[in-house]
């Protein structure tokens, strides 16, 4: 069995509605923030495929893959960071009650 | 002639005014009346100086070869230059009736002046009533030198304003406040007609300036070609609009309403722009212009008809009136609209089979100057009265001729000049214009004969009603005496003007053309109103000399004129009749429901419903992110199906 384009893009796909559908019904910060990473995974998942299948002679998909899991890794830094911070102030994690600055 | 003088003499009562004005508080009673008395005085003596040089002096810069008197703009500066033809000028104008004018002016309110300084002694704000007295005779001094229409518009406002602060002057009283808005409100009116005119006038003639528009007045009826208006000619229509600021000003019927109630301000006020100097502008405006409104003979027919309705209604009013003020208003009233009907009777051209020519103008202008002397004098007396009896009813008064000699004499001298008893100046000039009204119909002759009776009766009967009639019993436990010197000796002089002015060869002086006017008695006219006149006041003695049934046996006899009259007419109430039941009642009513109902609605409505649309979407921005992703989400999903059709 051939490995085309359509195997990969699958699993890229199925990865992204499940951070989406997480990303929309978790109410926990930290649920929220893994949804968000299976999101930017299933997009770095994408560069590297198209990367590899369109344009095998450049590396250009490849690297930005890297970059973006780098960037990822100082976002996910920060975002915990903040996830501690408001649960120091307000002793939860749920952005149902993180709303004390909206009104 | 240089400029100096010509400066000076407007410059120092506007300095005047403004030092009164700003260092007044500083200043303590007489040190105000003394430099407004000084100020004046010096500012007299510098109008005789000039105008006597115009007269007398020959030079040929006033007067040519033949004899004719010369117009002369002493100066006249660019002040405001909107375009090439849009300038307003600002200028000194000599001719013969502005010279009188600075004679008449400063005369007057020098005798103003140093009246006001006994009669305004108790009262307080004496530094602001010098000022203001100081900024109307430079505003009216300002209006009569004027070279161009619209220098003398702007000064005419300000005679108003100085009119206004003067009648308001005991701000306290309510009277008085609502009397100086009444003013104010009643002349502004008038001039809107009087803006107006001047912008037809100037559209056409391209200028403002009298002398271009007065030496040629054929020129100013080309350029307004045959242009009409509503069936009348643009000329026509712009002079009766210039005249309708004369009415305004000179209380010409029907805005005459302002003047009666501008007697509440102080009694020396009344004296000086009440009677004398202020109301005669409307007729010094139509002196100004008298050529031009020469060759529209509608216009002069309607100032003519306007001032012998106004003549004889003031007469009838005046003779039942209660308030002595109020009887010497209404007698203004109605011997401006003396002048004015002389005004309008006179013609430029020969009348076929008359050869009067501008008789009427002289004489017009020679009863401005007696009648401003006599009136100021009558006013005068009123404040001598009115100071001593603290009231200004008759009814307060009676038997004074006993306590109050000199002002008694001075009274009975006024009333004999303004009845027209010779040789007191009144007869002279009245005679005048008698003369000028039957050269132009009998009708105007006799119809102004009757009103000149009228005139001798009312003042009479003031006089006696004043003088003898019957002592008031209250005279016991206060005695009424005669005014200080300060006020005495105003009366004085101005009963000698008034014996002796009409003996000044005015015609020689005053004329439409410069030319002289040898003045000679029309026998006929001459003892036709001197038996008028006599009658009147030989009625006037049978009625009101002593205590008699006589007067309410009349009033009883013709109860609803004598109460019509006595409300003036029920010109007040018609006015108020009409601004308040139907402009502010209906009119303006309906336009307030439009504007509440209407433009406030709609305005309403858009509030509402952006409101409205604004509630039902706000639930979208809630401040959730993950609902906004879901919304994002599913938008993107919908833009790819999209897309995915269009592609297919």
């Amino acid at each position: 069995m051939d490995l085309n384009l359509l195997w990969y893009l699958v699993p890229s796909v199925v990865m992204f509605c499940c951070g989406v559908y997480g990303f929309v019904t978790r109410k926990n910060m930290i649920a929220i923030l893994v949804s968000l990473e299976l999101i930017l995974n299933s997009a770095d998942l994408n560069f590297a495929i198209f990367n590899r299948f369109l344009f095998p002679g450049s590396m250009e998909g490849m690297v930005f893959t890297l970059f973006a899991i780098a960037i990822a890794a100082a976002e996910t830094a920060v975002a915990i960071a903040i996830i501690i911070n408001i649960y120091r102030a307000i002793g939860s994690t749920e952005v149902n009650e993180t709303n004390s600055m909206k009104h | 002639m240089g400029i100096t003088l010509p400066i000076l003499i407007l410059a120092l009562p506007l300095f005047m005014f403004l030092l009164l004005g700003i260092g007044g508080v500083k200043m303590s009673r007489k040190t105000a009346g003394v430099l407004g008395i000084l100020g004046m005085g010096t500012t007299m003596t510098l109008a005789y100086i000039v105008a006597f040089t115009y007269f007398f002096s020959g030079d040929a810069a006033f007067i040519n070869a033949e004899g004719v008197r010369q117009q002369l703009q002493v100066f006249d500066v660019t002040w405001l230059a909107f375009t090439p033809k849009l300038v307003v000028k600002l200028g000194f104008l000599l001719d013969p009736i502005a010279a009188m004018m600075l004679v008449v002016i400063t005369t007057i309110s020098f005798m103003v002046h140093l009246y006001s300084w006994g009669y305004m002694e108790h009262e307080g704000g004496f530094q602001r009533y010098y000022a203001f007295l100081n900024l109307f005779s430079f505003s009216m001094l300002g209006l009569v030198v004027a070279t161009n229409i619209f220098q003398m518009y702007i000064f005419w406002e300000l005679v108003g304003v100085s009119s206004f602060l003067l009648i308001g002057f005991f701000y306290r009283l309510p009277s008085a406040v609502s009397a100086s808005k009444k003013a104010f409100i009643v002349t502004r009116f008038a001039d809107l007609g009087f803006l107006l005119g001047i912008l037809t006038l100037s559209y056409f003639t391209e200028t403002f300036n009298f002398i271009d528009m007065t030496s040629n007045p054929m020129n100013v009826l080309a350029e307004t070609g045959g242009a009409t208006f509503l069936g009348c000619s643009v000329l026509t229509w712009a002079m009766v609009l210039i005249f309708t600021g004369g009415m305004g000003k000179s209380a010409m019927l029907p805005l005459h309403i302002w003047l009666p109630d501008a007697m509440e301000g102080p009694t020396p006020v009344s004296a000086l722009i009440h009677a004398a100097t202020m109301v005669v502008a409307g007729v010094y405006l139509v002196a100004r212009m008298f050529p031009v409104y020469c060759v529209v003979d509608a216009a002069m027919n309607f100032i003519t008809v306007v001032g012998a309705i106004t003549a004889f209604y003031a007469a009838v009013v005046a003779c039942t009136q209660i308030d002595i003020k109020r009887v010497l208003a209404f007698s203004t009233i109605s011997q401006i609209a003396f002048m004015m009907v002389s005004l309008g009777v006179a013609r430029t051209y020969e009348l076929p089979g008359v050869h009067y020519g501008g008789l009427g103008y002289m004489a017009g202008m020679f009863h401005l100057f007696t009648h401003a002397m006599f009136k100021a004098l009558l006013f005068l007396g009123a404040g001598a009265l009115i100071h001593a009896v603290h009231s200004n009813d008759y009814t307060k008064m009676g038997g004074l001729r006993k306590y109050m000699p000199i002002t008694h004499w001075t009274f009975l001298i006024g009333c004999l000049a303004i009845a027209g008893i010779p040789p007191f100046s009144g007869f002279f000039s009245k005679d005048e214009m008698l003369a000028a009204m039957f050269g132009n119909s009998w009708l105007w002759g006799a119809w102004m004969t009757m009103v000149a009776g009228l005139t001798a009766f009312y003042m009479f009967r003031l006089y006696y009603l004043i003088f003898w009639w019957e002592e008031n019993p209250e005279y016991k436990h206060h005695r009424p005496h005669d005014a200080p010197w300060q006020m005495s000796l105003p009366l004085l002089i101005l009963a000698a003007v008034s014996v002796v002015a009409g003996f000044i060869p005015f015609g020689e002086l005053v004329t439409w053309n410069g030319a002289p006017y040898h003045i000679h008695l029309e026998a006929p006219v001459a003892v036709t109103s001197i038996i008028v006149a006599v009658a009147a006041i030989a009625l006037a003695t049978v009625m009101y000399r002593k205590k008699n049934p006589l007067p309410s046996k009349f009033r009883n006899a013709m109860p609803g004129l004598w109460r019509a009259a006595h409300h003036r007419f029920y010109w007040d109430e018609i006015y108020l009749f009409i601004t308040h039941k139907i402009i502010f009642g209906i009119i303006c009513n309906a336009i307030a429901w439009f504007d509440r109902h209407v433009i406030d609605a709609t305005m309403d409505a858009f509030a509402k419903v952006t409101q409205k649309v604004s509630y039902s979407i706000r639930g979208f921005q809630s401040g959730n992110v993950q609902s906004y992703v879901l919304w994002y989400f599913f938008g993107a999903l919908a833009l790819a199906a999209i897309t995915w059709i269009c592609l297919l």
